[in-house]
């Protein structure tokens, strides 16, 4: 077993990292993968909530990395899925407390007997940012369909390139399909011509994301949501299986569909 | 305290001269004073000149480690010993002071030549936080994304979108023009005149902007005018 380290970054905050790490994670241990996420947020954590491991953190990363902790000792496993690994970032410290060359090492450390380590990375293009795509093999950009965080997505896509982690992969989180169909919202086509990378998932907006989050579910593990498959989706297409892309405009009610069937018939 | 290295500034950083001695002795000293110093030493390029000492991967990469916790970026290694000087070349790390290593374009956010009346072929996407600048005239293969910016001295050309920030004649020259296949800057600037782009109506067209009576206007690409 030889890890693959996936990088999960977007620019701009809020627009679902940690989201995206916990259930791509999720989703691959779910999958019979071992996963170990790594936390790179540190001052600022966050994994280890949406993950609903809170509180059985006793060691972090600053820990590893100062030597007062084995790695293992600072290894969470999940309650759910006994395949699935969190290590979480120190939230009394801040970024400088770990080095880009700290975590290549960490990854190293960890790669030997994982499938996947996932990390997520802290919003910004600062020294968070640079620990995190440090050991990178595959970095994951997530955005959201807004103008402003499409344009902090090409600025981290360039740094990326330039840091020769590239091409990054994109996922568009939150796309609401009514809104695309009104014109109300950029498209997945309109995101892809601007940053022209490769797309790896688009997630629906999905009200229940806030209540999994909230209670520290991942939704993979709900079979009904879309959210849930789209993230599904990608961890299916991380291990380079060939899966369509959610039909997103097939989801409106019926009701949705008739209104516009009366509509376009009367005019 | 008997001085253990010598700091000089260079062109491009700082030259720090070690004396030889315990290797740990040395770099700790060497710590201590850019501790002590950290306003002077925050940010700074260091190049290191390690005399005799044999070292080897682990010693100059845990010390480059504790440098960039300081905020020091160490990029050069001297050394008159050759199992140091390929430790060295091991860990990326620059091992001659005459030539610094030029950055690579993809690194580097900003070109900046002399040469008057020459142009440069980029070919590649600019995205946003990159600037482009070139005192001649500049050819892009690629798309110009918002927040990217672009200033030439001379004439520019974009094969693809441009929608970021583009200056041509920045030296005041009122005759340069800028073309592209799809010409939406988020502001157009030729000389002293500056543009933003008109709501479109209907498919993009190539097109090229002039400053034609005090104004800058867009013409189809390749439709008389220039």
């Amino acid at each position: 077993m030889v890890a693959k380290v996936v990088t999960i970054s977007s620019g701009k905050g809020g627009v679902g990292k940690t989201t995206a790490t916990a259930n791509i994670a999720a989703a691959l241990a779910a999958d019979g993968q071992k996963v170990v996420c790594v936390d790179g947020d540190i001052g600022l954590r966050n994994l280890d909530v949406v993950m609903g491991l809170e509180n059985r953190i006793v060691f972090d990363i600053v820990d590893i990395v100062e030597g007062r902790c084995r790695l293992r000792q600072a290894m969470i496993r999940d309650k759910r899925l006994p395949e699935l690994y969190l290590i979480p970032a120190a939230q009394t410290r801040d970024k400088s407390a770990v080095s880009p060359s700290d975590m290549v090492r960490l990854c190293d450390d960890l790669r030997q007997d994982s499938d996947w380590i996932l990390i997520d990375s802290p919003a910004g293009i600062e020294r968070g940012f640079r620990n995190a795509i440090a050991p990178a093999d595959i970095v994951i950009v997530v955005t959201n369909p807004e103008v402003s965080a499409v344009r902090d997505a090409d600025r981290i896509i360039g740094l990326i390139e330039a840091e020769e982690k590239g091409p990054a992969r994109l996922v568009i989180n939150r796309i609401k399909p009514e809104m695309v169909r009104r014109g109300e919202m950029l498209s997945t086509e309109d995101v892809l011509e601007l940053l022209a990378v490769e797309l790896i998932g688009v997630i629906p907006e999905d009200e229940s994301i806030i209540t999994h989050t909230n209670r520290g579910v991942p939704i993979v593990l709900d079979g009904k949501s879309p959210a849930g498959q789209a993230f599904r989706n990608i961890a299916q297409r991380l291990k380079g299986e060939q899966v369509p892309f959610l039909d997103l405009e097939a989801q409106g009610s019926l009701f949705g569909r008739l209104t516009r069937w009366i509509r376009s018939g009367g005019n | 305290m008997h001085p253990k290295f010598e700091i000089k500034g260079m062109r491009d950083g700082l030259l720090v001269t070690l004396s030889d001695g315990p290797w740990s002795e040395v770099c700790d000293s060497l710590l201590e004073q850019i501790h002590e110093r950290a306003d002077f030493f925050e940010g700074a390029r260091l190049a290191l000149d390690v005399g005799n000492s044999i070292l080897h991967a682990v010693e100059l990469s845990q010390l480059r480690d504790r440098l960039s916790e300081q905020g020091v970026n160490l990029w050069a290694v001297v050394s008159n010993s050759p199992t140091t000087e390929q430790t060295a070349q091991v860990l990326g790390l620059a091992t001659r002071l005459v030539k610094p290593k030029p950055e690579p374009p993809a690194r580097s956010a900003s070109v900046d030549f002399q040469e008057s009346d020459t142009g440069i072929l980029v070919q590649r996407t600019l995205r946003s936080g990159v600037k482009l600048q070139y005192a001649g005239h500049i050819t892009v293969i690629g798309d110009v994304n918002p927040g990217a910016e672009i200033i030439a001295r001379g004439n520019v050309i974009i094969w693809g979108r441009m929608r970021g920030v583009v200056h041509a004649g920045a030296e005041g020259d009122e005759s340069a023009i800028v073309c592209a296949l799809d010409l939406s800057p988020t502001q157009l600037r030729i000389a002293g005149h500056i543009a933003t782009t008109p709501q479109r109506r209907g498919k993009a067209q190539p097109e090229t902007a002039c400053v034609r009576d005090g104004q800058v206007v867009a013409d189809p690409w390749g439709a008389g005018g220039k």
